[in-house]
């Protein structure tokens, strides 16, 4: 018990030492550390606390891809390729081909076609590209025919999934492209099991201008407006944005919005209005040249996910390779069409299934409650513990700052986020960190009563307190560790400040308080246990 | 300086002798929870139920509840609950999931912000979609029993089995009330609260270990004495330094409830309750349960070269004192 070895001493105050040079970045204003980073060496860590969304304001959006359109789209693509087989094969089909929920199906004119075709059905089956890259080849379609000339194309699960996953990817590198355009400090994207994406934007102003960007598709097509007399079938009705009724819009696309380079908001010159200017590549330029030279005194619609924005006429060839896109925009929702189109299309429909906004406001109120609710609980526990320990309740005390320090200092050096939740963690945590002390006391003053001399007394009560200590942490400690791996964002983080808490209490109540106990035995020579 | 003792010195409560009462006790309780978990239910915040959440401030004055009623029942036919909100500027408003699905639930944000948007800021708006809200019930739902499945390994690992069963029926026990706290305060049940449960899960295997140490340890030390006799000398043992954590603890809830804001009130309030209720069960309900398990014949033939160990240790501490 006395015998406290000299580099214990020395590991515990310079442990404590460090964590209060973790902590000092992150109470000085932003200001300062901008200052005394400017003049320290760059070894210096000057990492701050990072605040939770709940507390600092903003944005947690869940997105999900939507499986259906993905296989909408893949059982298009399905007939499309199937229709230019038979054509190329010149197979005749009675009634076309035939649209099903996960599929398509056809019947043969003369089944003995079958033989002519599946070789070039089950080519199209085949993966592309899987083998090449070395990872499991999965079948895209499965080629059922039933022997008497009918004949079903179904599109795979597993196809579905590795497109879904695809999307997820690809979609991931367009919101980051959106989402840098808000000019927002460091937000995070990144993907959530097979089929979401996790947006993090703090301190965001306008959240739903967020959720604009982030919900819209932006799949972008110039196509013809049909002219009376057309084959229904090369046409369909579509909505128009600003307008009632419906516009006929030819199927076919003339061209579409990954052939643009660079879309900006602007003004038209003539009227003043609020316009999107944007700029083809060469591919894009030569198509639009082409057909609005072949198509001068007929309107062109410019279509937004499956939405007319707006259908002028054509009044000469556009052959410079740029154009504008006007349609009764504002400023903000020129600019915000001009950052989609900058940012490109999301290859399937994404749908928000979570959202959390926290205002500015409400997370200014929550760190301040927060404070005031962890310095008077801090406070209270301090002044109980020295009016029932004394001397050994302030070394319990001094004990407990130095636990609230590295609980701080640890949240820091782990990049963890502080929530709200975890405040009220690190708060209850204050009230169970004496614990460890109370159990030491109360041992110590048991272990006294029957009879024991000081030194000895000391002694046992750590002793037989710290199995006890362990034991009774160790429940606390996988409650805690289940929260984590379970919970997420704020529920996170309360257990992450708990675990930290229930760790350090095992160094600071213990350890420290055992060293404090020694060096005041060593110095004043007891003769009565001050508790 | 004459120091603090809320604990007595040196009690000799006679706690076996209440297991008469606490268990009838504690037994109807714990129906009532359940009964009132089943007809009343819990008041499920939108994590688990789906739906929107939004909280408001008036930009000045107080906030007018019954305008903003009317206001949102033109905006949605399903279930709408207007509601103050600490101050009286600030106002809850919530909505269930729409029949239409998770557009239908951003179309109604937007429409909200349309319609209040000039008179009150948007402090925080929520918007948990149905499957999502599937996904955290089953995940709280899971938490909750691997926790529970995890303590009872490491005890059984630790202790006696009898040990193990009265430890677990005592945190059964904290659950069940905890629930009908819930239940019965109509306090928003959420992802927090399902911290706060398994939290409440943690302290009361915590305080029942420190009471389970001690009986073990006197179970080593006596082996004459009767058991419920012995149990009720280790829980006067260590009787002052439960109340003393009890009460450290609740200090600094009550500093939770009263300074930590609206947000976390909840959570705060349903962990007060948690730590009385557990530190009653560690007393009252998983001791006793010892007397019933039949600990004294298993651990007293299972332990007895501890106990020779224990003698001398005891004999030596007599001669350094």
């Amino acid at each position: 018990m006395l015998r406290f070895a000299t580099w214990k001493v020395v590991s515990i105050l310079s442990a404590t030492a460090l964590a209060l040079l973790v902590i000092v970045p992150s109470l000085l204003s932003p200001d300062t550390r901008a200052a005394l980073s400017a003049h320290l060496p760059s070894w210096v860590p000057l990492r701050t606390i990072v605040l939770g969304l709940d507390l600092q304001g903003g944005s947690h959006v869940l997105l999900e891809v939507d499986a259906a359109s993905v296989l909408k789209s893949e059982v298009q693509n399905l007939r499309d390729d199937t229709r230019r087989l038979l054509r190329e094969e010149k197979v005749p089909v009675s009634g076309g081909v035939a649209m099903l929920p996960q599929g398509v199906q056809f019947h043969l004119l003369d089944p003995t076609d079958a033989q002519k075709i599946m070789p070039q059905l089950i080519k199209l089956a085949q993966p592309i590209g899987g083998a090449l890259l070395g990872g499991p080849a999965i079948p895209r379609v499965d080629v059922k025919d039933s022997g008497n000339g009918t004949i079903q194309l179904l599109v795979t699960d597993a196809a579905i999934q590795d497109k879904v996953r695809h999307a997820v990817d690809q979609s991931i590198e367009v919101l980051r492209r959106r989402v840098d355009a808000l000019g927002t400090t460091e937000p995070n994207i990144q993907r959530q099991g097979d089929d979401r994406i996790l947006v993090e934007v703090p301190g965001l102003q306008n959240p739903e201008k967020l959720k604009q960007i982030l919900g819209t598709t932006a799949k972008l097509e110039f196509r013809l407006v049909a002219q009376p007399g057309e084959d229904a079938n090369d046409y369909e009705m579509l909505d128009q944005v600003d307008q009632p009724g419906k516009l006929p819009v030819e199927k076919q696309v003339m061209v579409q919005g990954e052939d643009l380079t660079d879309a900006q908001p602007g003004f038209d010159q003539r009227t003043g209005e609020a316009i999107v200017e944007f700029r083809f590549n060469i591919r894009g330029g030569q198509r639009f040249g082409e057909v609005t030279s072949a198509n001068v005194g007929r309107p062109f619609a410019i279509v937004l996910d499956g939405k007319v924005i707006s259908a002028p006429r054509i009044l000469g060839p556009i052959t410079g390779g740029s154009g504008q896109i006007s349609g009764h925009f504002t400023v903000e929702s020129a600019n915000n069409l001009a950052i989609l189109l900058r940012a490109g299309a999301l290859p399937a429909k994404l749908t928000i299934v979570e959202e959390r906004t926290v205002g500015p406001g409400l997370g200014q109120d929550s760190i301040d409650a927060g404070k005031r609710a962890a310095f008077v609980g801090a406070a209270l526990v301090l002044v109980y513990m020295l009016v029932t320990y004394g001397t050994f309740g302030i070394f319990a005390n001094i004990a407990l700052m130095v636990h609230i320090a590295f609980i701080f200092a640890g949240l820091i050096l782990l990049g963890a986020t502080l929530t709200l939740p975890g405040i009220a963690g690190i708060v209850l945590t204050i009230g169970m960190a004496v614990d460890s002390n109370v159990l030491i006391y109360e041992r110590i003053r048991e272990e006294s009563h029957a009879g024991r001399s000081i030194i000895s007394s000391l002694d046992a009560g750590f002793k037989r307190a710290f199995a006890t200590i362990v034991d009774s942490n160790v429940t606390m400690f996988v409650a805690a560790a289940i929260l984590y791996f379970l919970g997420t964002g704020p529920v996170r983080g309360f257990a992450v400040s708990l675990a930290l808490g229930i760790l350090t209490t095992i160094v600071t109540a213990v350890t420290m308080t055992r060293m404090m106990i020694a060096l005041w035995y060593q110095y004043k020579r007891p003769t009565k246990l001050p508790i | 300086m004459k120091l603090l003792r809320l604990a007595p010195e040196n009690t000799k409560f006679p706690f076996m002798r209440f297991r008469r009462v606490s268990y009838p006790f504690s037994a109807a309780l714990s129906i009532v929870s359940v009964v009132l978990f089943l007809t009343l239910g819990m008041n499920f915040g939108i994590d688990f139920s789906g739906g929107t959440l939004m909280e408001l401030r008036a930009k000045s004055g107080a906030a007018d509840i019954s305008a903003i009623r009317t206001e949102m029942r033109k905006l949605t036919s399903g279930d709408i609950e207007v509601q103050g909100f600490g101050s009286p500027s600030d106002v809850l408003l919530r909505f269930g999931v729409p029949k239409e699905g998770a557009a239908a639930q951003e179309q109604t944000v937007a429409a909200v912000k349309d319609a209040l948007g000039s008179q009150y800021d948007f402090r925080r708006v929520e918007v948990v979609g149905p499957r999502v809200s599937g996904e955290l019930v089953q995940s709280g739902t899971l938490g909750v029993v691997i926790s529970i499945v995890a303590v009872l390994c490491y005890l059984w690992f630790r202790f006696e089995w009898q040990f193990a069963v009265g430890a677990i029926i005592a945190t059964m026990h904290d659950l069940l009330l905890t629930v009908g706290f819930f239940s019965i305060t109509r306090l928003e049940f959420n992802t927090t609260s399902i911290a706060a449960i398994l939290t409440i899960v943690g302290y009361s295997l915590n305080e029942t270990v420190v009471v389970l140490d001690r009986i073990r340890e006197m179970l080593k030390k006596y082996r004459k004495m009767p058991t419920d006799q012995l149990i009720d000398v280790s829980v006067n043992a260590v009787l002052p330094r439960t109340i003393m954590t009890a009460t450290t603890v609740f200090l600094a809830l009550l500093s939770l409830v009263i300074f930590g804001g609206e947000v976390i009130r909840s959570f705060s309030l349903a962990m007060i309750w948690g730590i009385c209720v557990a530190t009653y069960s560690s007393v009252f309900i998983c001791s006793p349960m010892l007397i019933y398990l039949g600990l004294r014949n298993t651990s007293a033939e299972a332990a007895p070269t501890p106990d020779a160990k224990e003698t001398k240790a005891k004999t030596g501490a007599v001669k350094t004192a």
